[in-house]
Formats: structure tokens, C-alpha cells, sequence
């Protein structure tokens, strides 16, 4: 679940992380008047999961009021386009209205999990700024890496020395930060996040210490148990996506024309890639699970269908834990419920194989049937040409 | 030989009694796998499927000397069943479960490496995985057993239904294989593909090597350096994710590209520079496996 950037901020100020003063957030359809601002200038930052805002025109510093609604209004509902965000645009539903702040010096640091070492780590630089990825390629002999211990958290010795390694000696701002890296592993570990990242960490003309921007990804299989990630609106995913994420399916879209359902994640991306191979671009990635049930079947057909993008299905299952029989049943469950009008393959091996084909060849429906993925892709690509 | 799971492994499930757990035991135990023992707080003293359940780990293992489990415990406890196994003797942990929190496993680990630290190696297969079967002697898994034939090929793979579609192939070519291990496909997990790779380097029964990767990490990575340095025997890989979208999480939530680290050009090019056959389609797994073999014979 990845979080905006004032969702972001709103778990920092819970755990005593200083942010910009904050003077609100409007919406689209809301303008700047709902807000109480005591003093100018202000920022005015898109909403947007994209880094890269600033550059293209998401982040603006309004002097006063008038230009603060003009600004405004250009910014909501327009579309943003940032090296991050894949040659599309994102639309900018909502944005951030901060105090600006005099810049003294930009630092970086995160915390991820180190899939390596099995940690949390932080990651930091003495210079800020600029993206992760950058900072590695150009100043690779500037970033820091620390393992934090998941049970302890960051403890003081190495808040102490991460401080040195920031050049963060000035006295009454060392311990500001100190308290700060404490803080943000604990909002790393306690919220379950695989990234928490702060970039830039500001230090103010006056020395003060301010969180200026927030990134914060939580674990999606944690959110049993933090509600109030859980109920924050999913900003990454399309109106199909949360459909299909509703009734437990794993579905994805993307540009092709070859729809896909597979069972288990890693051949549905293998599928994928075959069906690349075989000449054509499939349509979505969708996983219907290993104990996936007729209806289950039945609604993942329904939110393939629903792609207008779609010229042929190709059904690929191994059945393990799900038995073809009843993915069978299942094809032949939706294609009644369903109009189909583009033709479907299917490709079934595994537990009850043949009574499976048999129930497909049985049920008076028109399906292709192939012997392998291979020969599965194949006929499905030519049917989408 | 074979590795981590043969005839004599005497399998503990956490979680027997549960929907999957019930399915799942019934279909190891009709493939020969010993269970000997199931755990089910509050369950204790009872029977299910003719195995004795126990309330805790502990009085399972000394009842039943288990020294393998299977888990099946849902996702917010599962990481407690992992300890809990680790803490009472049991030696090789095999956790079926998906969806535990990331958090969780690094803990696990965390106790893990300090036991290990302590002279007790636990072998941690998982989570998120399909299991380990040992065709022909003991399944401890949610594989279908069938499509598995004794062999020379070792499998190791961050799939399921993927490795299922490779290990039909290499048995209906004839190849079969000694064991197959699913490391399963979270970003914090127990074996890794150098771990699993090294016992089967080590094992005399296993005469190829099969490793079926997919996009985001960097174990494929690491696992072809180790092959460089130690691999005699012949090794084929397939990665999966070639077309995935950067940044999307695809199923597996350690299957995603994050900045330019874990791409498939990357582990591609890794693996061919160590001398890995890479195989592009996997449809054409069998054919290259067996083609490549004969040739070296």
C-alpha cells in the first residue's frame, strides 16, 4: 500500500517527526478559502504516488493568496507527468498546502528491508535532493548504510554515530536528530512499511530539523492488523484492480490484447512472457489464487471480460491445489453467466486433467483447447490478430 | 540421496486441522510421507486422519520424535509456528503459508540466525511456497504428486505452479528429479537459492540443477556467482517476469522492480557470464534440459 505524501507525514507527526507547518489539504471542486493561512509564502505540492514532482511542475511556492488560487486551480485536475511515472500522466486529485521553508542544507535517508540480511537498514546521504538511484550512481562514496535490529529498533549508539556520519555536529540539532532516526524506524517497524523514506531531511535557516517530503510503502500482508492503513484510499490501483482486489483476485492491468487467468502468481508471469514470445502483448497479469473456487472462476472471467482491450482469453492452469474439474466448471459456470464474445482458450494439466477437458469438450460452449503453454499462446495470440 | 526430505523424515503439520491443512496432509500422507504427528491448540488428544494431534510442538516432538513440519497456520500466527517448531527440536521447517507480514520474518530470522549461532542449523523452507517433494519417497508440500518421477535433476525454485510446469517436463523427458525445493516467493524467506544449490552440489544423487527464478532481489544474482565458484554439475535457470511492469507488485511480493536492482536483464546476464544455460521459453525447458544433457555425456 503505498501512501501520499500527507498520509505519510500524518504517521510522522504521530511518533514526534517534525514536518512543515501544515495548513491543509483541498480536494478537486474545493479552493484555498477553507484554509486559515496566518503567513506567505506557502508550497503547494501535488498529491501524486510519483517522485519527480517538482521538475514537472507538482510542487509551486505561491506568495500570497491570489497566486496561491491560481495556482491551485491549475494544479488540480491536471496531469502529471514525471520521469516516475511511466510515460503516462497521473491526475492530481488533491493537494498539499504547507509553510515554506529557507533551505540550509538537504539530507537523505530511508529505511527499507534489506532482503540480503533479512533487516530493516537505513540508508542515508549527507546530500539530499535527488533520487536514491542517482545519489548511488554519482555519489555512491556518500551513502550510509546501517542494519537496524527488528526486535530493538535504532539504538542510541548508532543514532549517535549515524549523526557523525551526516555531519550533523551542531549541538542542539544532534539531538533533534537523533530522536528523529529513532523515530522514523519506529514508524518502519510498528507500521509494517517496507520503505519509509525522507528526502530531503531538511536543517532550516533557523536550524531546525523538518521531514519536507514523505514516502511510505506498508506491507500489504500486514494490513490485518493496522485498520487505519487499511482504510486509506488506494491510490495505486484502477477501478478494475480494486474490483478484482475486493473478491481476492490478483489482477493487474496492462496494454495487450490477450487476456489472461492463471493460477499462481509466477506462472501467470511466465504466461505473460509467453505469450510475448508467441508474438502478442497480454492484456492483464491476473492470479486467481491456489484454492480458488467456481465463483471465484466466475468473477475473475467477469473482470477479464470487462477490458474492452480484450480480443481473446487464454486460460492457463496447473492444477495443484486447485483441481481442473473444477476450474472447468467454473469456465463453464461464466460463459453462461457471461456473454463472451471473444473466443477463449484454455489450457488445463495437472489433478483431474481429464475430467476437466472432459467437462469443457462436454458443455455445448465453443473453447479452444490446447495441449500446452506454448501451443496455448500461440492460439491465442492468432485469434487476437 | 536426496536432500532435506527422504523416507525417514518423521513430518510434524502445524495446523492439521484446518481446511488446507486437513486437504493437503491427506494427499502427503497417500503419497507415503510419514506424519507422524499433527499441533492444533486445543485440539490435543484427538486424532485427524488417523494422526495423533498435540497442543504444542513441544509435546508432539517428544511423543513422536517428529524432526520435520509443515506448516499451514493462517498468516497472522504462522510466523509464532515457525518459533515455535525452531524452539523444540524440529530441524527442518517447511512453511506452506502465504501472506505473512515481512515484519514477522525478519524476526524469525532474527532468532533463527541466533540459534544458529548457538550450534543449531535450522533449515527453513518458505513461506510462500508449494514445499519440497523427494519423488518416490516423501512429499511435504501442496504439489500435485504425480507429475514428479525419481530422478537426477534437482529443482529449486521461487514459484509454484511455475515449478510445476517445468518438473512435468523434465519428467516426461525421462530426466526426472532427486528433489524438488520450493524457497518459496516472499522477500524475507528461509533457504535462498545458493543455500538450496549447495546441498544439491553436495549430493550425489542430483546430477543436474534446475533454478527457476522470476524479477525482483537479487538471489539469481547471487546464485550464479556461487555456481561460478563451485558448480561442477550442469545448471539451467528460467526467469520469469521478462514483460512485467516496473514498480508493480505481481503476485509475489518479492517479484517487483524497484529502481534499476532485480530486473530480468540483470539476472539473465549474471547467469550466462557463470556458464548457466538460461532457457527463454519455458515451454522449451524439457527439450533444452535434455538436449544439453545428452550432449555432455
Amino acid at each position: 500500500m503505498k501512501l501520499v505524501e500527507y498520509e505519510g507525514k500524518d504517521l510522522f507527526i504521530k511518533y514526534s517527526i517534525p514536518t512543515a507547518k501544515r495548513y491543509g489539504v483541498i480536494k478537486i471542486g474545493e479552493d484555498i478559502s477553507k484554509l486559515k493561512i496566518d503567513e506567505y509564502p506557502v508550497v503547494i505540492k501535488a498529491q501524486v504516488l510519483a517522485g519527480g514532482r517538482g521538475k514537472a511542475g507538482g510542487v509551486k511556492i505561491a506568495k500570497n493568496e491570489s497566486e496561491a488560487k491560481e495556482i491551485i486551480k491549475n494544479m488540480l485536475g491536471m496531469t502529471l507527468v514525471t520521469h516516475q511515472t511511466g510515460g503516462k500522466g497521473i491526475k492530481v486529485e488533491e493537494v498539499l498546502v504547507e509553510k515554506a521553508n529557507d533551505i540550509e542544507r538537504e539530507i537523505y535517508i530511508s529505511v527499507i528491508m534489506d532482503r540480503k540480511i533479512s533487516s530493516p537498514t537505513i540508508i542515508a546521504s549527507k546530500e539530499g535532493g535527488m533520487s536514491i538511484e542517482e545519489l548511488a550512481k554519482d555519489k555512491p562514496e556518500l551513502i550510509v548504510k546501517m542494519p537496524v535490529d527488528v526486535e530493538t529498533g535504532l539504538m542510541d549508539w548508532q543514532a549517535r554515530e549515524l549523526a557523525y556520519k551526516l555531519d550533523i555536529t551542531d549541538k542542539s540539532l544532534f539531538c533533534e536528530f537523533t530522536a528523529f532516526a529513532k523515530n522514523l524506524v519506529k514508524v518502519f517497524i510498528n507500521y509494517d512499511a517496507n520503505l519509509v523514506e525522507v528526502n530531503p531531511l531538511i536543517i532550516t535557516k533557523e536550524k531546525k530539523l523538518i521531514a519536507l517530503d514523505s514516502k511510505v510503502i506498508v506491507d500489504d500482508n500486514s494490513l490485518f492488523r493496522h485498520k487505519d492503513i487499511a482504510s486509506l484510499p488506494d491510490r495505486e490501483s484502477s477501478e478494475l484492480e480494486k474490483e478484482a482486489k475486493k473478491i481476492e483476485i490478483n489482477y493487474i492491468g496492462l496494454d495487450g490484447s490477450v487476456g489472461c487467468m492463471v493460477n499462481g502468481a509466477g506462472l501467470a508471469m511466465a504466461t505473460l512472457d509467453t505469450i510475448k514470445l508467441a508474438g502478442g502483448d497480454a492484456a492483464n497479469f491476473l492470479d486467481v489464487g491456489g484454492g480458488a473456487n467456481v465463483e471465484q472462476i466466475t468473477n475473475a472471467f467477469k473482470i477479464i471480460l470487462k477490458d474492452p482491450k480484450v480480443k481473446a482469453v487464454l486460460v492457463n492452469i496447473f492444477g495443484g491445489i486447485m483441481k481442473c474439474d473444477n476450474i472447468a466448471k467454473g469456465i463453464v459456470e461464466a460463459a453462461k453467466n457471461v456473454d463472451i464474445k471473444v473466443p477463449v482458450v484454455v489450457r488445463l494439466e495437472g489433478t483431474n486433467v481429464k475430467e476437466g477437458k472432459e467437462i469443457l469438450k462436454n458443455s455445448g460452449l465453443k473453447f479452444e483447447q490446447a495441449d500446452s503453454l506454448w501451443d496455448g499462446c500461440k492460439k491465442a495470440v492468432a485469434l487476437c490478430k | 540421496m536426496s536432500i532435506i526430505l527422504n523416507k525417514n523424515s518423521r513430518v510434524l503439520v502445524c495446523g492439521i486441522t484446518g481446511g488446507h491443512g486437513s486437504f493437503h496432509t491427506e494427499q502427503c500422507i497417500a503419497y507415503g510421507t510419514n506424519i507422524v504427528a499433527g499441533v492444533t491448540p486445543g485440539k490435543g488428544g484427538t486424532k485427524h486422519l488417523g494422526v495423533p494431534v498435540f497442543n504444542t510442538v513441544s509435546d508432539a516432538v517428544k511423543e513422536t520424535s517428529a524432526d520435520t513440519s509443515m506448516i499451514f497456520v493462517p498468516a497472522p500466527y504462522a510466523a509464532d509456528s515457525i518459533l515455535e517448531c525452531a524452539y523444540n527440536g524440529i530441524k527442518v521447517i517447511i512453511c506452506i503459508t502465504e501472506g505473512i507480514p515481512v515484519m514477522d520474518m525478519a524476526r524469525v530470522k532474527k532468532h533463527l540466525n541466533n540459534l544458529k549461532s548457538q550450534g543449531k542449523n535450522i533449515i527453513l523452507v518458505g513461506p510462500n511456497c508449494p514445499g519440497v517433494i523427494t519423488p518416490g519417497e516423501a512429499k511435504c508440500g501442496i504439489m500435485p504428486g504425480y507429475i514428479h518421477k525419481k530422478g537426477s535433476m534437482g529443482i529449486v525454485s521461487r514459484s509454484g505452479t511455475l515449478t510445476y510446469e517445468a518438473v512435468w517436463q523434465i519428467t516426461n523427458e525421462g530426466i526426472g528429479e532427486s528433489t524438488v525445493v520450493g524457497i518459496g516467493g516472499d522477500p524475507v524467506q528461509g533457504m535462498n537459492f545458493v543455500d538450496t544449490i549447495k546441498l544439491f552440489n553436495e549430493d550425489n544423487e542430483t546430477r543436474s540443477i534446475l533454478m527457476i527464478g522470476e524479477i525482483g532481489g537479487s538471489a539469481e544474482e547471487d546464485a550464479a556467482k556461487f555456481i561460478k565458484e563451485n558448480v561442477k554439475k550442469p545448471v539451467f535457470a528460467f526467469i520469469a517476469g521478462k514483460t512485467a511492469p516496473k514498480g508493480r507488485r505481481m503476485g509475489h511480493a518479492g517479484a517487483i522492480v524497484e529502481g534499476s536492482a532485480g530486473t530480468h536483464e540483470s539476472k539473465v546476464k549474471a547467469l550466462k557470464e557463470a556458464g548457466i544455460t538460461v532457457i527463454e521459453n519455458l515451454s522449451d525447458t524439457g527439450k533444452i534440459v535434455s538436449s544439453v544433457l545428452k550432449s555432455k555425456v
